[in-house]
């Protein structure tokens, strides 16, 4: 399964929620697809994506909150499905794009390449629904389940170790950053 | 316990007065007074992290929401939050109100708190990070504004070293 057809499938999903994305090959395939004003890269501060959708989560509970996280972003702030499972956000889905690697440096294994099991480990912190898929057929049920349902929900999506020719698009951070917080109060503004 | 109830009072009324509704926290001695009323106030919406560098993500996203917070935490819990404030809050321009307990400096006896208390002035100054002393209870409310001023104008992490002479009575 490639994580871009994965993006793809769903991509007309993404229009009425909050996206957070980790950085590297998600960012890019993201972008690749087509920026939206309602998507948010976190280029670097590894960790902190799925921080982040909690914190979007808690403070606008009228909307949906996607985040696109990675098996080696997520293995830096294990502790953030603790807290994400204590505050259990019926509105915050959070994706897991587990490829076993740090694919942008050079692909290196992560230990989920050596048999750690996120979704386990998620369970176990108290994430009221964990799923894995392995066909895009299945993430596209997955989000779609997790969006209309009512429970914080994280999805591993067990995806290929492969990614974009380049990293560095042509957004800014600063650009993305601030059309990111302009599209939330024009959201409030309602 | 001799930490300062009458002055965990007055910083958690400022930050009230500041609008802030959202904390985020990580327990330590000095801060239980503030994070019990915090989690006393049904309008406030306390966080309790895991380790202190979800916090910046935490209240990287309350700003995107247009919603006032602050972090509490303990100098360590600052040194672990380090990447976190260089690569999101510097590197995307994010305003951070962090009040951080100083311990390890002048009157500490726990050995274990000695070397955090050494690095933490000059981490702050090496990072560039504006930051000021909360150490009586006369100026905890015109800091505290200020500090907030400065975080939301310039859009960068500002810190408020809470010190013993202010959180603890001996």
């Amino acid at each position: 399964m490639l994580r871009v057809e994965c993006l793809r499938s769903i991509y007309s999903e993404l229009q009425e929620c909050l996206v957070v994305t980790i950085m590297g090959a998600v960012a890019a395939e993201l972008q690749s697809l087509g920026h939206r004003s309602n998507f948010f890269y976190l280029q670097h501060a590894m960790g902190l994506a799925s921080s982040t959708g909690l914190g979007l989560a808690l403070c606008l509970p009228d909307q949906k909150v996607i985040v696109f996280d990675g098996d080696g972003s997520l293995l830096m702030n294990l502790g953030s499905l603790t807290t994400m499972a204590r505050y259990r956000p019926s509105n915050l889905i959070h994706v897991v794009f587990d490829n076993e690697s740090l694919l942008s440096v050079g692909g290196f294994p992560t230990a989920t390449n050596t048999g750690t099991d996120l979704a386990g480990i998620a369970a176990a912190a108290g994430v009221p629904i964990v799923t894995t898929v392995r066909t895009v057929e299945s993430f596209k049920a997955a989000v779609i389940g997790a969006r209309e349902g009512s429970e914080l929900t994280t999805i591993i999506a067990k995806v290929e170790a492969t990614g974009p020719a380049a990293y560095v698009t042509g957004l800014s951070l600063i650009e993305n950053r601030f059309q990111f917080s302009r599209h939330i109060q024009s959201l409030k503004q309602r | 316990m001799p930490v300062s109830l009458t002055n965990s009072s007055l910083i958690y009324n400022t930050l009230k007065e500041c609008d802030i509704r959202l904390l985020s926290a990580l327990p330590e001695t000095w801060l239980v007074h503030l994070i019990r009323l915090a989690d006393e106030d049904p309008r406030m919406v306390l966080v309790r992290l895991a380790k202190e560098e979800e916090g910046v993500g935490i209240s990287a996203a309350a700003h995107f929401a247009g919603v006032k917070s602050a972090m509490l935490m303990q100098n360590h819990g600052f040194l672990a939050s380090i990447n976190g404030i260089v690569s999101f809050a510097h590197l995307y321009k994010i305003p951070l109100l962090m009040l951080i307990s100083y311990r390890g400096s002048l009157g500490e006896r726990d050995p274990w708190q000695t070397q955090g208390g050494n690095v933490t002035e000059p981490l702050l100054r090496a990072l560039g990070i504006p930051y000021a002393f909360l150490d009586a209870a006369e100026s905890v409310k015109k800091r505290t504004r200020q500090a907030q001023a400065l975080a939301e104008s310039s859009l960068q992490p500002v810190a408020l070293l809470l010190t013993r002479d202010l959180m603890w009575e001996e």
